[in-house]
Formats: structure tokens, sequence, C-alpha cells
């Protein structure tokens, strides 16, 4: 009877061993782990941002497994454990991407995520992750509204990269250097978050950076993806201001560029284009010259020709000889945060002796930690060591004819603490109190 | 003063001719088969595709420039017929006499499935044709600078509504079409080839859609997703000028066209808002539409 009672016990343990055999795996090894990366594989945002940060991913992942990846990131795998990315549509709007999320997480069993690009699904899943208790890595995503005002005590949300705020803030820094003398300033952006986010801090640092350059009230607001621009070029040819400020994206950014070429826009006015580096490969010859181009940090174009470091050089060419294109930011941003996973899941599993880390440790790991990414440094340097600091660069763009390709000159580089906000206070609130803390010697 | 009225009804012309081009085929299907055809987004991204891709080819083997504009006819006429065929065919006929309703709802499902057939055939990756629009060159006018290939946009609205005002009051093809809209089963009665007359004007409905999307394709990205919103600002188009009604689409899109313009340069926060708002005041004071005449409801 006793060891009957023994036995049952004995595979009744089992089953639940079984049953909840990862959990039993996190406190000694792992052999694979799961991260859902979510991107846009359909729609506008595809071409410029979805496959880029797909193949980015998918290279970088393979890579890791295979221990390919330059130092410091030349172990095999996460800690021991193969990757298998589960890479999703982010198409659908945030509804739907908060359904995926439960889906990934409680059907799936995925052990973290690391990507998203639109600002509007990072808003509508980061209360949802903190539900769920997922470590989630935002890779792309920009409004700084995610630690500001959704999330200012997070615990399993990052950001692995400098939020919009640093966008506008350096291309003032890049405006008040290059064109003090310009007569004034108007904008073309998406009528919808980002547009009008980017729109706002661009506005608030030239107020402090450039007061004596003035900005228009009449910026030119379209519907994302209206696709036809006619009487906003009109509007913009007929804009006393020099210099036009846009943060245009995907197919919208290069139908613009299609329909200003064609009435000499961008002779007449000097764009400044906060994401042109997602389109400067595809558009090649096309890409307007002169214009200042941005590529949201050192990722893309200023990446492949400026940065000689052997991780960027094995990127580059890992990238190219793959997908037979140049990587663009959002390869670099992807990669990033899941170079980021990696740094985070090893310094936990060496501080717990070398045991798969549960997920409170993997966090302590990456809070205000510092790792490298592939093209620069990030600093979980705000909001709690869960927002990452990263530099910038602005250049002006044209068309190498031996390259074959685009290039960008007149480059300037600014640091992450120049151009972000101080830790514990919000962009709006640090724009207009003058900027006040920013290191940018 | 004059310069912005000017540049207001320029820019204006050039979006409303856009907008009708693009508003048109769906209103010839409506006027004729009374099917509100949300296809009609596949068929003009079919269109831009098509164009796109063909003129790629061209221009990579360095072949003369105005071949472009050959291509952007041919493009149209092939996926017209193609699709017009088989969405005709193989989707309404099974759905004539049935509740409208449905009806939308299955060209709904047929625009999602095409959706996706455009992602398989042609990926994710965007598509150029940028060279007829650049072959043309600009000009100026009262100190403006305009692209004749978007002028060229105007003139060809005009040719379209020409040609189908033509067909429509001058041709015996154009008779028959009109007794069928009037009443199906007495033409049907008299001898008249429904069946012929209903998938005759869904190619010419599917193939304008497609001339839509292969004419404007120069002047865009041609990548995934262009349809949706196509498909939206036609339909508010043809809510406008009266579901059906051919002069109705063309006084709605250039009146959506020049209340735009003037909304982007004076007050441009406003500029989507005010398409609505027409359509919102128009069918308040008239729930049919501008132009269309009142229904008659057989009982």
């Amino acid at each position: 009877m006793k060891h009957r009672v023994l036995r049952l016990a004995a595979v009744g343990v089992a089953a639940v061993l079984t049953t909840f055999g990862v959990a039993v795996g996190n406190a000694v090894a792992k052999d694979k782990m799961v991260i859902a990366v979510p991107t846009f594989l359909t729609g506008g945002g595809a071409p410029a941002f979805g496959i880029p940060a797909r193949n980015g991913t998918e290279l970088i992942i393979q890579a890791i497994n295979k221990g390919q990846v330059p130092a410091p990131y030349n172990t095999k795998g996460i800690a021991g454990a193969q990757v298998e990315a589960i890479i999703y549509d982010e198409s659908g709007g945030g509804a739907k991407q908060v359904t995926e999320y439960r889906n990934k997480v409680q059907k799936l069993g995925v052990d973290m995520f690391a990507g998203f690009v639109s600002s509007g699904t990072c808003a509508a899943v980061t209360a949802v992750a903190e539900e769920l208790k997922t470590l989630t890595l935002y890779s792309t995503c920009g409004t700084p509204r995610v630690f500001e005002e959704l999330d200012k005590n997070p615990k399993y949300v990052f950001r692995t990269m400098s939020h919009a705020t640093a966008d506008g803030v350096s291309l003032a820094h890049y405006v008040a250097s290059k064109f003090g003398s310009a007569n004034g300033y108007t904008g073309i952006n998406q009528n919808y978050a980002w547009g009008q986010d980017s729109w706002r801090d661009f506005d608030l640092a030239m107020k402090v950076l450039a007061p004596q350059i003035k900005g228009s009230t009449k910026g030119q607001w379209p519907k994302i993806f209206a696709g036809r621009y006619g009487a906003e070029i009109s509007a913009l040819l007929k804009s006393p201001e020099d210099l036009v400020h846009t943060s245009f994206w995907g197919g919208d950014l290069e139908a613009f560029i299609f329909q200003g070429l064609a009435r000499g826009l961008f002779k007449k006015k000097q764009f400044l284009m906060s994401v042109a580096g997602t389109a400067a490969y595809r558009l090649g010859k096309k890409l307007p010259t002169g214009i200042v181009l941005g590529s949201r940090g050192p990722y893309g174009i200023y990446a492949n020709q400026l940065i000689d470091t052997p991780m960027v050089k094995w990127f580059n060419n890992a990238y190219v000889n793959r997908y037979g294109t140049q990587p663009t930011q959002p390869s670099y941003q992807y990669a990033q945060a899941i170079l980021g996973a990696k740094f985070a899941y090893e310094k936990a599993a060496d501080a717990n002796g070398g045991k798969w880390p549960s997920t409170d440790q993997v966090i302590a790991a990456l809070e205000g930690a510092t790792f490298q990414g592939v093209a620069t440094v990030v600093r979980m340097a705000r909001s709690n060591g869960h927002q990452g600091v990263t530099d910038h660069a602005w250049g002006v763009a044209s068309f190498d004819k031996e390259l074959g390709l685009p290039v960008v000159s007149d480059v300037m580089h600014f640091k992450g603490d120049c151009i972000m906000p101080p830790n514990g206070i919000d962009s709006v609130t640090w724009l207009k109190g003058g900027m006040k803390g920013a290191k940018c010697d | 003063m004059v310069q912005l009225l000017f540049t207001i009804l320029t820019d204006g012309l050039i979006y409303g001719s856009y907008l009708f081009i693009v508003a048109v085929g769906m209103t010839v299907i409506f006027g004729v088969q009374r099917v509100l055809n949300v296809t009609h987004g596949s068929f003009y991204a079919f269109g831009a595709y098509l164009a796109a891709y063909l003129g790629g080819i061209w221009y990579d083997h360095e072949l003369p420039d105005f071949g472009g504009f050959v291509i952007i006819f041919l493009a149209a006429i092939i996926v017209g017929v193609f699709f017009g065929i088989l969405i005709e065919r193989g989707l309404l006929k099974h759905l004539y006499g049935k509740d409208e309703h449905i009806v939308v709802l299955a060209t709904f499902a047929a625009f999602l499935a095409l959706e996706g057939v455009g992602l398989f055939i042609w990926g994710t990756d965007p598509y150029f044709f940028y060279q007829p629009q650049a072959m043309l060159g600009f000009v100026e006018i009262l100190g403006m600078t305009y692209d004749y290939y978007n002028l060229s946009l105007i003139v060809l609205a005009l040719i379209i509504s020409l040609a189908i005002w033509y067909f429509l009051s001058r041709t015996i093809w154009g008779r028959l079409l009109r007794a069928v809209i009037f009443d199906r089963e007495i033409s049907q009665a008299m001898g008249v080839n429904v069946t012929a007359v209903f998938l005759g004007t869904f190619i010419l409905g599917t193939t304008l859609g497609a001339l839509s999307g292969a004419a404007i394709a120069p002047t865009i990205s041609v990548l995934p997703g262009i349809g949706v919103e196509v498909i939206v600002l036609a339909f508010a188009v043809v809510v406008i000028g009266g579901m059906g009604s051919i002069p109705g689409a063309l006084i709605g899109s250039i009146l959506v066209g020049v209340v735009r313009a003037a909304a982007v340069h004076e007050f441009p926060q406003a500029e989507m808002f005010v398409i609505y708002a027409i359509m919102a005041i128009v069918l308040v004071f008239r729930p049919e539409g501008l132009f269309a005449p009142p229904a008659v409801r057989k009982i």
C-alpha cells in the first residue's frame, strides 16, 4: 500500500513536472527560448520598417544561435538556450495587437517580446505587458509617452533606444549650427501621434536653440497614407519659410518625394527629413540631393558609411550578402533589442550561478545597465533604468555615382545626454523649460 | 489673392480629377448593377502594381520613355478584363437579387482576399514608376510650379466623363444600359441580354478602377495597402454625388477637391474633416446624394 502511494505520488509529480516543464527548466537550464517579434509584415509600414526589421531580427538570431556575432556576443545562443523567434504582423491597430500579445503569452508561452515599430502599438500594449508580467523590449517605437504618461513606474517594459524627443532636439541643434541664418521653418507631418509629437518636439527645441528662426503656424497635416500631396506642395511652395520639417515615412515619404521632385520643391526649400534614412537606399538616385536626412540615431546609412567597428562591419556584410541591400535603421534597432536581451539574460544567468534566470532577475540585470548595440552603446539611463539613451547623427544626403549608393556628408554627432531629457522630467516640460540639464560638451 | 484663388482652384481640380477617375468606375457599377463594389480598391491597387511592374521592366531595358504611357492603359485593360470576368462571373452572378448588404460583405471579403493575392504576387517591396511624371517636366503659372503629369489628370478625367456621356447617350449599347438601369426585368422581357450587359458594365467599371491606379502609379510609391485609402475616398465621392450618378461623381469630386484644397491652404488641420463634413451635410439635406434621382420602389 505504502509503495503504491509512493508510486502514485511519483507519477503525479512527474506529470506536474512534465506539464510545467518550462518552469522546472527555468530553475536549472534551458534548451530553447522563444522571443515574440512584432513588426509590420503587411500594409504601408512593411517596406520601410517591417521587412528591414524582420531581416535584421532573422540575421541576428541565426548568428546568435551559431555563435557568429562578434564580441562581446560571441557565445552560442542566449545563456546557452537556442533562440526561436516568432515574427508576427504588427498591422491591424491597437486592439488587434493587444489580442495578439495576449495570445503569444497565454497560448504560446513566449519568454519575452522584442520589437514594435509603431508608437500606437506600444501605447496599446504597454499596460498589457505589465499586467501579464512579460519582459518586453521596445526596439523602435518613438513616442515619449510610453514612460512619461502610460507607464511611469515600469517593471516589465523597456525601450532600447532614445525616444522621439531626441530626434527633434538633435535636429534643432543641427539646424542652429548649419542653417542659423534661415528665415523660418514650416512643416508637413502626418496627422497622428508620431507626426504631431515630432513637430512639437522640433518646434519647442527650435524655440530654445535657434529662437531667431521663426516657426510657421500653418504647417501641413495630411492624413497618414494620404498618398496625394498636390495642394500641400503648393502651400509649401507658397510659404515664405526656407526650411521644411517632415517626419514622413514609408510610402507617404516616397510619394511625397516623387510629387515634390516633379515640381522642383526640393530645389526651392531646404528639407529636414527625420526618417528619410528608411527610404534612402530604395530611392537611390531619386533621393533629393541636399536634404538633411535622419535615421533616428546612428543607424542605417550613418552606421553603414561612417562606423568602422567589427560589429557594424559584420552586420553590414552579413545583411548585404543575405538580402542584397543595405540595412536601414529598423534592421539595426531590432538587432539592438535582441542584443539587449542576450546581454540581460546572460548577465542575470551569471549572477544566478549559471542557471537560467527568472524574469525578475533579467529585469534586475537590464535596469540601468549599459550594453553594446550593433551601432551604438545603449545606456538604460532614464525612467528608472527602463528607457535607453543612445547617440544621434544628422547630415546632408546625396548620391555617390561611384559607389552607386546614397551617402551623407557634413555629419554632426550628438550625445544622448545632450538630446534626451534628464531622468525624472518629461519631454515637454524639459523643452519648455529651456532644456536644462542637457550635457552637450 | 488672385494667385491664392488660382492655386486653390488648380489644386482642387487636380485632386478632384484624381477622385473622379477613382470613383467613376464604382459609380458605373452601382448605377447599373446596384452593387456597392468594395473590390474597387483592389482593382486600383492591381492596376497600379501591374503598371509599375511592367514599367519597371520597360525602363530597365532603356526603352523609349513614352512607352510608360502605353503601359498605363495596357495595365488597366489587362487588370480590368481579367478581374472583371473573374469577379462578375465567379462571385457577383451568384448574388444578384440577394440583399445588398450581403453583396457588400461578399465584395469586402473578395477585397481582403485580393489584398492577400497582391502580397503573394508582388511582395512587400514598393514599386516605383516615376518616369512618365518626370519625363513631362513642369511649368510655372502665376508664380506656382505645376507638373504636366498631374495637370494631365484633369484632361484624362474630362476625356473619361465625355466618353461615358457619349457612350450612354449616343450609342445603342448605352441605350441598352440605360434600359437595364431603369428596369432590369422589363429589359429582359424585351430581349435585352441582361447577363451580357452586367458583365460588360462590370468589366468597364473594373477597367476604370484599374486605370485610376495605373494613372496614379507614377506619382506614388506602389506598396501594400494603397487600395484601402482609395476605397474610402471613392465611397465618400459616390455618396456626395449620388449613388450611381456619373454627373454626380464629377461634381462631387470637384467639390471635394476644391474645398479640400482651400482647407489645405488656409486651415491645414481641417483638410480631411472638410471631406466628411461635406458628405455629412449632403446626407442630411439630400440623403440620396446631390444628383441621384429619388429612388422608386416597386411594390
